[in-house]
Parts: C-alpha cells; sequence; structure tokens
C-alpha cells in the first residue's frame, strides 16, 4: 500500500528580487525517509526548507506538508503544522538571553501547555542525555562551545518530538570530530524516535551518514538524485565533483 | 532625491502597519505575562539608578542657576515653585524620555536586531511561538506603562534635588520647600505632563521593537539598528512634546 508523502513540493519559485532561487523544484519525502539535499553556497537550499515551514512565502508551487498545502494557511493554521516540524538552524539559534534549561522549557511549554513541572524536567534531562549533555543544563548559550551549541540546538528540537527534523547545515563550522559525533547524533535521533528528515549539508560524511537518500541543487532545480553510491558514480562530472 | 523621498514614505509605511500589527495583536490571546513582568523590570527597575542620579542633578542645578536671575529680582521666594513647575511640566518627562531613548531604545534595538540576525527570532517563528507578541507587544507595553512611572520618580527626586540645591546658598526647611511646592502645582501641571510620558514611552518601544524586528542580516545591521532606534526615538520625543505642548495650550 503506498502512503502519502509526509512532504510534497511541486513546481516551487522564488526569486529575491531579479535573482531567480529557485526554477520549479519539485520533491516528496516520504514518513522515515532521510533525505540529504547539495548545493554550492547560493544555490538555494536553505531558500528551500525555509519555505517548507513558512518561513519565507514562496512565489509560486505547491507546498504540502502532512498533506496540507501551507502557502494557502494563515500563520495560527501554519503553527498548527509547525508543532510536528523540528528545525536545526545553520548556528544553533540559541536564545542567548536563556539558560540552557530555559531554552529547552521555552520549546517545550509553547508546544504542549498543559505538562506539570516533573514532565518538563522529565523531558529536558531525557533530551539533553540524547545528546549527552546534562551537565550544561544551568549554562547560557554564550558559555558553551560550537559544537555544545548545535548539540543544544538539536536537543532543543527533538525534545517536541516532531514528525519531521529539517537540518540546516548541521555540522557547518566545525572540526572533523565534532562534525562526526553531530552526524551520529542525527542518525541515533532518526533511529530512536524514527522521525524523517531533510539535512541540508556540505559535508559529504554527513550525507553519507545520516542520508538514504540525495538530491543535488543547480541552478534553481534538482539537477541530480540517488543514493550516495550511485551520485558517486554519476556519469555527470559536475554531481562527481562533490564527492572527490 | 526622488529615492531618497520614496524610502521615507516606504519606511513611514512600515512603521504604520508594523504599528497597527501591535494593536491587532495586544488583545488576541495567549498573553505573554511572564515576558511582559520581565520587560518591566528591565525597562524600569534598571533604569531605576539612573533616572535617580540624572533626576536630582536637574533640580539642584536647575535651583542652583535659576537662584541668581530671581534674586535680582528680589523673587527668590519663587525658586521652589519655579523649580518644581519647571521640572513637572517639561524638563524631567523630556530629559527622563530621551535617557530612556538612550539606555532603552538602543537596548531594545540592538537585542532584537540580535536575535534577527542569529536566526532567533525564526526559532521562534518555526517553534509555533508569535515573536511579534512575545517580542514586541511585551516590550511596547512594559515601555508605556515604564516611562510615566520613571518620570513620575524623576519629578520628585528633582525637586528634592532642588531643596538640596536651594539650601547650598539659602536656607530653607524641609516642610517648608514642599509645601511651597505643593501650593503652586496645579491638576494642569502635573496630568498634561503624565499624558504625553504615556506617547513618549510608547514610542520608545515601538522604534526600538521597529528598529530591530527589520534589522538586515548581518552584525553591521545590529550597530545599525541600535543608532536608530535612539536617533528615532529621541526625534520622536521632541516632535511629541512640540504636539502636546501646542495641545495644552490650545485646550487648557
Amino acid at each position: 500500500m503506498k502512503t502519502e508523502p509526509i512532504i510534497a513540493i511541486k513546481d516551487l519559485y522564488k526569486s529575491f528580487g531579479e535573482n531567480e532561487i529557485l526554477k520549479g523544484i519539485n520533491l516528496t519525502v516520504n514518513k522515515g525517509e532521510d533525505l540529504v539535499i547539495l548545493g554550492r553556497s547560493g544555490s538555494g537550499k536553505s531558500v528551500a526548507i525555509k519555505c517548507l515551514v513558512g518561513l519565507i512565502k514562496a512565489d509560486k508551487g505547491e507546498i504540502k506538508v502532512f498533506g496540507t498545502d501551507i502557502t494557502t494557511l494563515n500563520n495560527n493554521e501554519l503553527n498548527d503544522i509547525r508543532v510536528n516540524i523540528g528545525f536545526m538552524f545553520q548556528n544553533g539559534a540559541l536564545y542567548d538571553s536563556m539558560s540552557v534549561r530555559q531554552n529547552l522549557i521555552f520549546a517545550l511549554k509553547h508546544h504542549s501547555r498543559d505538562l506539570s513541572e516533573t514532565d518538563i524536567e522529565t523531558q529536558i534531562l531525557e533530551a539533553l542525555d540524547n545528546v549527552g549533555l546534562e551537565e550544561s543544563i544551568d549554562k547560557m548559550p554564550s558559555e558553551l562551545s560550537g559544537g555544545m551549541k548545535k548539540r543544544i540546538a538539536l536537543a532543543r528540537t527533538i525534545i517536541t518530538k516532531p514528525e519531521i527534523i529539517l537540518y540546516d547545515e548541521p555540522t557547518s563550522g566545525l572540526d572533523t570530530i565534532t562534525s562526526r559525533e553531530i552526524s551520529e547524533l542525527i542518525l541515533s535521533v532518526q533511529k530512536k524516535y524514527k522521525t524523517s528528515s531533510i539535512i541540508i549539508t556540505h559535508d559529504m560524511a554527513c550525507a553519507k551518514m545520516t542520508g538514504n537518500r540525495i538530491l543535488i541543487l543547480k541552478d534553481g532545480v534538482f539537477n541530480a538524485e540517488g543514493t550516495y553510491a550511485e551520485l558517486e558514480k554519476s556519469d555527470d562530472e559536475w554531481v562527481r565533483s562533490f564527492f572527490i | 532625491m526622488t529615492t531618497y523621498l520614496k524610502n521615507i514614505f516606504i519606511e513611514a509605511g512600515d512603521l504604520t502597519q508594523f504599528t497597527l500589527r501591535f494593536f491587532q495583536e495586544l488583545f488576541k490571546p495567549p498573553f505573554q505575562f511572564r515576558e511582559f513582568s520581565r520587560q518591566c523590570f528591565a525597562v524600569g527597575y534598571k533604569t531605576l539608578p539612573l533616572i535617580t542620579v540624572t533626576g536630582f542633578i536637574m533640580g539642584l542645578v536647575l535651583t542652583i542657576q535659576s537662584r541668581p536671575t530671581l534674586l535680582k529680582f528680589g523673587a527668590e521666594s519663587w525658586l521652589p515653585s519655579m523649580v518644581s513647575l519647571s521640572l513637572i511640566r517639561e524638563i524631567a518627562p523630556v530629559v527622563t524620555a530621551l535617557i530612556c531613548a538612550g539606555k532603552i531604545a538602543s537596548g531594545i534595538g540592538a537585542e532584537l536586531g540580535s536575535m534577527k540576525v542569529t536566526e532567533q527570532i525564526d526559532a521562534m517563528e518555526v517553534s509555533a511561538v508569535n515573536p511579534y507578541k512575545y517580542l514586541v507587544v511585551t516590550r511596547i507595553l512594559a515601555t508605556t506603562l515604564m516611562v510615566p512611572l520613571l518620570v513620575i520618580f524623576a519629578d520628585f527626586i528633582g525637586i528634592f534635588g532642588g531643596y538640596i540645591g536651594y539650601n547650598i546658598h539659602g536656607s530653607m526647611t524641609m516642610f517648608r520647600y514642599f509645601s511651597d511646592v505643593v501650593e503652586h502645582i496645579g491638576f494642569l501641571d502635573i496630568m498634561p505632563a503624565v499624558i504625553k510620558t504615556f506617547f513618549f514611552g510608547f514610542f520608545i518601544g515601538l522604534i526600538g521593537c521597529y528598529k530591530g524586528f527589520n534589522a538586515s542580516n548581518g552584525t553591521a545591521s545590529v550597530g545599525i539598528a541600535a543608532n536608530e532606534a535612539v536617533v528615532s526615538a529621541s526625534l520622536s520625543i521632541f516632535i511629541i512634546d512640540m504636539m502636546a505642548v501646542q495641545i495644552t495650550d490650545l485646550f487648557f
């Protein structure tokens, strides 16, 4: 039996002034699928996933998330969809006036308003345990390293147990070892919570480890699609250049 | 020149939309009481030391500077009432509001600008939290309510500073000084001055939030947002003050 994809993008266009970024992209993500999007800087990867959560309004096209076309929704209706989507930002985007604990509470309380204090504490500790940073619970974001910030951002993303998580360059700016640790965490989150993912990255090790399908964005459209092994042996030299 | 004018009209249109959205969101639940009280603390309590010092100096200096002129006309006894009226009607509201524009509007502009640049506002939005309601409405409400309270506090401290200033060269008991002050202050001296401070507070918060919320990407825009917030808020204080004085003059 074929299930409906949880995300389906059809002919999506987006321009900024004269600059056409997305020129009719099509994309589907099925439940449990982990999709990696590759592309050069400025190719529109981040714009595409920001359109998916309504952070950027598309010029034209259809974006179905959980079967609902979000391009026609108002902000309140969009929020009902957003509670099932997690978004991990490139630089973590932790609220820097709040401690780690408050960052997690903020995400959780606005997501499920009727949780008791005990439930909140349990879920915070579970989320921090998942990323191995329980001891940082009372630290401020300014006291954390780049890798720790990304881990806390991941904890903040998974604490609301979303069905799909969008990762915007989760390993950018990190050393090889920390990048690998973040990739392993993403993989463990995918397995533990059975989430679907869209991962935007330039890190091929991360793409290989976390994605079961890869799309390559070029000139505003998806130029190539396949598994890591398939694309690595592509006839297209430009596609192969990502894997060198 | 045409582009310059066009930009002014675009900015005015955006600011009007921003203001209308404030009134739309203000009465819609959920209400962010905790964030509102946190902002009241940040705006009100944390500005108190600065207002105390400046308020005291305002009263002290005004008394010392006015004394020689009044002495020439043998009107030294008018000093308490003159100082207190000047403070209540004009000096304390405007100077306090300018201090708040410098401290609060720039702080809000820089904070929200930095949140915008580091995608914290986007993070709030994708967490299904309305960032306008959480960040903007609470801050504008806090400045609207706290600036008038700070001005009233500055009035009292300024009048007390006037008492100290008077006693540097003259001699008057505190009871007589304050009796003289109370005797010469009427309802119409206080009310228009207090009402205009709500507008001062509203515009300080509004402009700080508008500049921060609309900061473009890049760290340089944070500094620009803070700077523009101070300049625009200070200018708006003078414009509101001029209008308030005209309206008061017309009706009273």
